[in-house]
């Protein structure tokens, strides 16, 4: 939090940026997306025994009201539109974490109706390999993604970020 | 009793206004805002929305609704310094907050009669 | 599993006599080849007879011999809930497939035979809704073929598919409803 050379403006928006990423990477609020298998283990990671609810992750129904959506189990061709919309329809800034071989690359299905990784249409932020993971490998890229979000800069996008670029 | 004794409510009612607009404004600064046409889409599990809501169809009772319920208001508004001020005008006064309210009793007749409180059309 | 001959088994004899071949009874199913033109009323009679009551249709397959002719066969697998008997009728199609459909006589009929046809091709004449029902709109091709690659064709969103054309569907281009 602030550097020794030019003080006065290092410490006042490196403050807003590390406030900004810690009010963010805390309260991560993923969209419900099982689609298969994966989510069993999605689920299981919410409840008692592999909390997720003391990182502050709590499940929301809509896409509206989420941070990240997580892409649990096989993406097939015939839904990867409405993947997609998904995705869209969620407000920025957002994060995907693709959970399980099927999300990331296909997994074991190479055939004609699965989608190859979840990456060729929607950009994803962490992988999470396992067939399917198990909660902890989960919390674990939460946690990760946790970090990503430490280092990424806050005010990227908004109107004050721009003004401060130029 | 001049006006002036109201002073400290102008000034609640200011400063209310300017906190919620202050706030707005600083968080309109800091956070990221990218419309585009698929993000505006109204939210239908994905899909392109389908059905009656989707014409951009509204039920009218909702505007039948709210516009009695304007009237009604204003009625029950004018109770408000009638009732205060009842002791000093009387019966005289009485008489006429009767006569108003018959006269609102008949438009709340011919509402109910011609079937403007009904849900279904 | 019963030694003497199950009633189905002599109602069906008397009625349809050589029409309908016997197959023998394997893994607690009896199954009975039939030819394409009678299925609906065979249907329709182990369906409506008092004492048959195969009121429940659980499954209709397609299956592709490749090299073999006739190449298709739909199979059809019935349930008598109140007796609780298992019949499997199996009927060869030769290329391109046809056989009547059987929604009149069950209406569950309905996705089982569009499932038959969006994997085979397999053509159900009188069906009221023939459309895919696994594979998305504009899809080419009936996946469970024997000469449809594993891994689909290859086309921009699919970059490990096979080198080619997928064979067009005419059925799709022609629907007269």
């Amino acid at each position: 939090m602030g550097s020794v050379g030019n003080f006065r403006e290092s410490i006042l928006f490196t403050t807003a940026n590390s406030i900004i990423n810690w009010s963010r990477k805390s309260s991560l609020w993923p969209e419900t997306f099982g689609i298969a298998c994966c989510a069993i283990e999605m689920i299981a990671a919410g409840c008692s025994r592999y909390d997720l609810d003391r990182f502050g992750v709590v499940f929301r129904p809509s896409p509206r009201q989420s941070d990240v959506m997580i892409i649990a189990g096989t993406v097939t061709r015939k839904f990867a539109p409405v993947v997609r919309r998904l995705y869209d329809q969620m407000p920025e800034p957002r994060w995907v974490i693709a959970m399980g071989t099927c999300a990331i690359s296909g997994g074991v299905y190479n055939t004609y109706a699965v989608v190859q990784g979840a990456e060729t249409f929607v950009p994803v932020d962490v992988h999470v390999p396992g067939c399917p993971p198990r909660p902890e490998a989960l919390m674990h890229g939460f946690l990760l993604l946790q970090e990503k979000i430490k280092k990424s800069s806050a005010l990227a996008g908004t109107p004050l970020g721009q003004a401060l670029a130029t | 009793m001049t006006g002036m004794v109201f002073l400290p409510v102008l000034f609640m009612v200011t400063g209310v206004v300017l906190v919620a607009l202050a706030t707005l404004f600083v968080s309109s600064l800091v956070r990221p805002s990218n419309p585009y046409p698929a993000k505006n889409m109204p939210y239908e599990c994905g899909m392109d929305p389908a059905g009656e809501a989707a014409g951009g169809r509204f039920k009218v009772q909702f505007f039948v609704i709210a516009i009695l319920f304007v009237v009604f208001d204003v009625e029950a508004m004018f109770l408000f310094p009638w009732a205060v001020v009842l002791k000093e005008i009387g019966l005289v006064g009485y008489i006429e907050m009767v006569v108003f309210i018959v006269l609102l009793l008949v438009g709340f007749a011919y509402a109910w009669i011609k079937g403007a409180l009904e849900w279904e059309a | 599993m019963t030694v003497e001959a199950p009633l189905y088994l002599a109602r069906i004899e008397e009625r349809f006599g050589g029409a309908v071949d016997d197959l023998g009874f394997a893994h607690g199913v009896h199954a009975f080849a039939a030819p394409p033109d009678l299925i609906v009323e065979l249907c329709r009679f182990l369906k409506e007879h008092p004492e048959l009551e195969f009121n429940f249709l659980s499954d209709i397959c397609g299956v592709d011999f490749h090299p073999e002719t006739p190449r298709y066969e739909a199979v059809y697998h019935l349930y008598s809930l109140p007796n609780k008997w298992r019949v499997r009728i199996k009927c060869r199609l030769g290329d391109p497939p046809h056989i009547p459909s059987v929604t009149g006589v069950w209406r569950t009929a309905n996705w089982h035979e569009r499932e038959a046809y969006d994997m085979y091709g397999i053509v159900f004449d009188g069906h009221p809704d023939l459309r895919r029902i696994y594979m998305w709109e504009g899809f080419e091709g009936f996946p469970q073929r024997k000469d449809f690659p594993l891994r689909g064709y290859k086309d921009e969103l699919n970059p490990f598919g096979a080198e080619g054309t997928p064979p067009s569907a005419p059925d799709l281009a022609t629907r007269k409803w």
